[in-house]
């Protein structure tokens, strides 16, 4: 199983409840991590540039032969009023969750397709069918994520591999810290289900899309919370 | 071994991994001059995509190389060097040499 943007947050999370579970995890981040696990290998890099990210899948496939399950969760966010965002802010949150999520889509079912079985599970978020104020940016670049999974659904459809989106409400992360406290409430309660989401909630939805029975399931995208 | 000639054993290796899935009429030919796209071509354009993924693994075996043989040019050339697998082996022996001029 290939974890992106296990440095913290959501994805060290994932990264350890699945390796405690017994799965083989490789993950990655431009950052060094602070932690150790048991079967478990880190990848230092940039999710949106190409070149680290093929020679990350050549040792991958050298090292471990193969992939079963990717989870493309590496993400920044940055919320401001569109009339006041920068360029550069746009061409990182693009690069970080967009392009990142494409590259390492397109290269995990490359060696997927070989075993004629793969899961790929990318993070959107609620702020995409929301279209919440402040968050043009970042909800395009997931509703980008979104369009992209369903498509790639289609067109990995025959080689086996499923490809489905999980769309998490705030959940306390570094993410969500960035934000003004007062608008995730206002957010947390404009939700069916008002409370804040936990990575137990995502983690329920990934072993749903990644279980051998799921093989029917592609192209979707769950929300979490109610929306 | 000269390299185009272990281009060709990659593309091959291509052919042969696309051939597995084709029934017996439409299996490709291991010969440069087999027409890959076009009219004559006989591949469906998943199977070019299954030819070019798995040509793209097996020279990065042999070469040790990432190599993205679907850029942009390649798409865009008038006279497409996915026309055969000659012009597919030229088209890769440039882009060998380009990566390797830095």
């Amino acid at each position: 199983m290939l974890i992106t943007g296990t440095r913290k947050g959501i994805g060290a999370q994932l990264a350890k409840h699945y390796a405690g579970k017994g799965y083989q995890v490789i993950g990655c981040s431009r950052k060094e991590i602070d932690f150790e696990l048991n079967n478990y290998h880190h990848f230092r890099l940039d999710v949106a540039n190409e070149t680290e990210v093929k020679k990350a899948y050549l040792e991958i496939k050298k090292k471990f032969g193969r992939l079963d399950v990717l989870i493309n969760n590496a993400g920044i966010a940055s919320a401001n009023h569109t009339l006041l965002t920068p360029v550069k802010t746009v061409q990182n949150i693009m690069n970080t969750n967009f392009l990142g999520t494409f590259l390492f889509s397109r290269e995990g079912a490359r060696m997927m397709k070989k075993n004629g079985f793969g899961r790929i599970v990318n993070l959107s978020s609620i702020a995409t069918p929301l279209a919440l104020e402040g968050e043009a940016i970042y909800a395009s670049s997931k509703a980008a994520i979104n369009n992209f999974s369903q498509i790639l659904a289609r067109e990995l459809a025959e080689f086996g591999i499923t490809v489905n989106a999980i769309g998490p409400t705030p959940i306390k992360t570094d993410l969500i810290r960035s934000l003004p406290e007062e608008k995730v409430d206002r957010l947390i309660n404009f939700l069916p289900i008002k409370r804040y989401g936990e990575v137990k909630d995502v983690i329920n939805v990934i072993d749903f899309f990644i279980q051998p029975e799921s093989d029917y399931i592609t192209g979707q995208v769950i929300y979490l919370g109610g929306v | 071994m000269t390299e185009l000639e272990k281009i060709l054993n990659c593309i091959y290796e291509g052919v042969d991994e696309v051939n597995e899935q084709l029934p017996d009429g439409q299996k490709l030919k291991k010969s440069p001059d087999t027409v890959l796209l076009g009219e004559s071509g006989k591949l469906e354009s998943i199977d070019l995509v299954n030819v070019l993924v798995a040509t793209e693994d097996s020279l990065e075996e042999e070469f040790g190389v990432p190599i993205s043989i679907t850029d942009e040019r390649a798409v865009a050339e008038k006279n497409s060097p996915f026309a055969t697998i000659r012009t597919l082996s030229e088209f890769i022996s440039n882009l060998l040499k380009e990566n390797s001029d830095g």
